[in-house]
């Protein structure tokens, strides 16, 4: 609470200053503070000079404007020295400052989100047979390989570089990070991050950029599951690589940048339910389609061959998602902070939901098959992330134990629902992010009540929104990976030859085996 | 000389074992086996799929015996292992031709 007051004072001076056309730039004003408090002056101020002119940076995301970190130490300085000026009625805006805090929780969650695919390899991985287990672990690694690197070359910029037209992408501003570091007379200045342009606060756009890199791995990580144990690894590198730029960069266009159609809607999703989960979980069915059924399903035995593996990926997942969530607070409605109260609200909400959910589908399991399995929890728990994950800084924890329960019902009838229908999604990507993913997307349009309100709020416009919002990104998705699926089809070939499916993939993709 | 094959239930090892010890019997040889008798199989469920596993681990005690010793090892064994219920096992009597120790030569019941 002191941090954010003290956010607001700054923000009323700095506002102040530029409402009475204090014709002193703002620059002195920085200039002064430096010299005033920091023993390096002279190099503060050979800084400071360019940074506070500050020309917002070409194709900036949100607000994000160059400053320089000494620039950005001395401005709170620079603020409490600017005369008290009377709160303004309307916000302005206002030049980025870099808030280290933020910065360290940032760099935290990406570092967390990373950590969360070697979690769902993990996942995955003990839910295959024995003899696909390396290549199942693969799917993940590589897809931090080819999305690591397309994300630098041009995967940013599509998402989130200045948009094309109609919100639909960003352009190639950005291309190989372009503009996130510039230099001045030699000395590097980096390109600050801003969410709110009403407020100072900012983290440079350098870990903002590589903490959205994370998301891009792990979203298509994700249909790895549908495609197990049967997909030509080289079939599968080439899909990671257009569908990552041809479906998620755009998508996440469409619901995170400022200049999105879905953001400028107003549609929620805090931290990925239809731009990660939904478009995943939908794209791994058409996958699916082309793809076919494993040789032997469902009647040879095809049972996880390590749970424990499971359960400890299962734990990875749920730690890392902590990243994925709280740090979500970083592009939070009306928020600079990263590190604040609604990254606290997201870390409660991603603890409740997910506890929800496992007890939910153990107790569901327990009272349908007469058994309460390791694996049913541990899906469970999973559930309850996908569920939350659009909802996290939207709803209370109140909301949060109904949404784990709703997930966890609704994703354990998705999973059963294959049992039925016969078609061999192996690991149930769509079951569980599929399914989860459009369940917490709606009922984010339910729940709604912290920055935004939903249909419990009286806000029926909000619940309609969502639905835009699903149905769009789904139908894209749903559309463009038909296409991507069917060329690699045609051309590569989606599926491994059966002898080589019935060897497993460890042998006959990867010369390998797991286990010695 | 005979040699008795008993399958039985693997966490009843340790007592069968014990008890052949007592009663003076020297050595025996284990493997752990699987499959079927009247007690069938069992089903696991993963997420929904069912599947059935037909064939149950057991333990299955390879014993030679001086013929006198025989009823001795066979009550020991029907004994200890018994619970009750279904899937206790099965004990096998042969008849055993020869038995040689390799270190010494000694054949017959000086071998066992």
């Amino acid at each position: 609470m002191l941090r954010r007051g003290l956010l607001k004072a700054k923000e009323a001076a700095l506002t102040g200053a530029v409402r009475s056309g204090v014709s002193v730039p703002f620059t002195k004003l920085m200039l002064a503070a430096c010299l005033v408090l920091m023993p390096v002056a002279a190099m503060a101020e050979e800084k400071a000079a360019p940074a506070a002119a500050a020309e917002p940076a070409a194709a900036a995301p949100a607000a994000a404007a160059v400053a320089t970190e000494a620039a950005a130490a001395a401005a709170p300085a620079a603020a409490e020295a600017a005369p008290a000026a009377p709160a303004a009625e309307a916000p302005k805006t206002v030049d980025p400052v870099l808030n280290t805090g933020d910065t360290a929780w940032m760099l935290t969650s990406a570092a967390l989100v990373l950590f969360m695919i070697p979690g769902l390899a993990l996942f995955y991985g003990g839910m295959v047979r024995q003899k696909n287990v390396l290549s199942t672990f693969m799917h993940s690694f590589v897809a931090m390989g080819i999305v690591g690197v397309q994300w630098a070359v041009i995967g940013y910029s599509l998402a989130f570089g200045s948009d094309m037209g109609g919100g639909l992408i960003g352009d190639f501003s950005k291309a190989m990070l372009n503009g996130l570091i510039t230099f001045k007379d030699g000395a590097p200045v980096y390109t600050l991050f801003q969410n709110v342009t009403t407020e100072p606060g900012s983290i440079p756009e350098y870990v903002f950029a590589m903490y959205q890199c994370m998301f891009a791995m792990i979203t298509v990580a994700l249909i790895s599951g549908a495609v197990a144990e049967r997909i030509k690894f080289s079939a599968y590198c080439v899909f990671v690589l257009l569908w990552t730029t041809l479906v998620y960069d755009p998508l996440a266009h469409w619901v995170w940048m400022v200049d999105g159609w879905l953001f400028k809607m107003g549609a929620l999703d805090f931290a990925g339910g239809t731009v990660v989960h939904l478009s995943s979980g939908i794209s791994a069915l058409v996958v699916l389609f082309f793809l076919g059924k494993r040789h032997g399903f469902p009647t040879e035995r095809m049972a996880p061959h390590s749970l424990p593996l499971t359960l400890t990926g299962v734990g990875l997942l749920w730690f890392g998602w902590f990243g994925f969530n709280a740090g979500s607070a970083i592009v939070g409605v009306n928020t600079s902070d990263a590190a604040g109260g609604l990254a606290g609200l997201a870390l409660a909400t991603t603890t409740i939901a997910p506890a929800a959910a496992g007890l939910t589908w153990m107790v569901a399991e327990w009272i349908h098959s007469g058994k309460p399995s390791a694996l049913g929890f541990g899906s469970g728990v999973v559930a309850g992330l996908v569920v939350i994950t659009p909802a996290a800084g939207f709803v209370q924890p109140g909301a949060a134990i109904l949404m784990g329960i709703v997930g966890g019902l609704v994703c354990y009838g998705g999973v059963l629902l294959k049992a039925k229908l016969k078609y061999d999604d192996s690991l149930d990507a769509f079951g569980v992010h599929g399914i989860g993913g459009t369940t917490g997307a709606l009922l984010t349009g339910v729940f709604a009540t912290v920055g935004a309100t939903g249909l419990l709020s009286g806000n029926f416009k909000q619940f309609m929104t969502q639905l835009i919002a699903v149905g769009a990104a789904a139908a894209y998705a749903v559309v463009v990976t038909l296409i991507i699926s069917f060329v690699i089809d045609k051309t590569i070939g989606l599926r491994v030859e059966k002898e080589d499916e019935i060897m497993g993939l460890d042998q006959t993709q990867h010369s390998e085996s797991a286990y010695n | 000389m005979k040699l008795i094959e008993a399958i039985i239930k693997p966490f009843k090892l340790d007592e069968v074992k014990d008890a052949l010890n007592e009663i003076g019997i020297e050595g025996i040889t284990v493997t752990e086996v699987k499959g079927f008798g009247r007690q069938k199989g069992h089903t696991e469920l993963y997420r929904g799929a069912e599947y059935v596993v037909d064939f149950i681990p057991k333990v299955k005690l390879e014993i030679a015996v001086a013929d006198e010793l025989v009823a001795k090892a066979v009550a020991a064994i029907e004994e200890t292992a018994k619970t009750g219920r279904i899937g206790d096992g099965k004990i096998f009597i042969l008849p055993l031709e020869e038995a040689v120790r390799i270190r010494t030569g000694e054949k017959g019941d000086e071998a066992i």
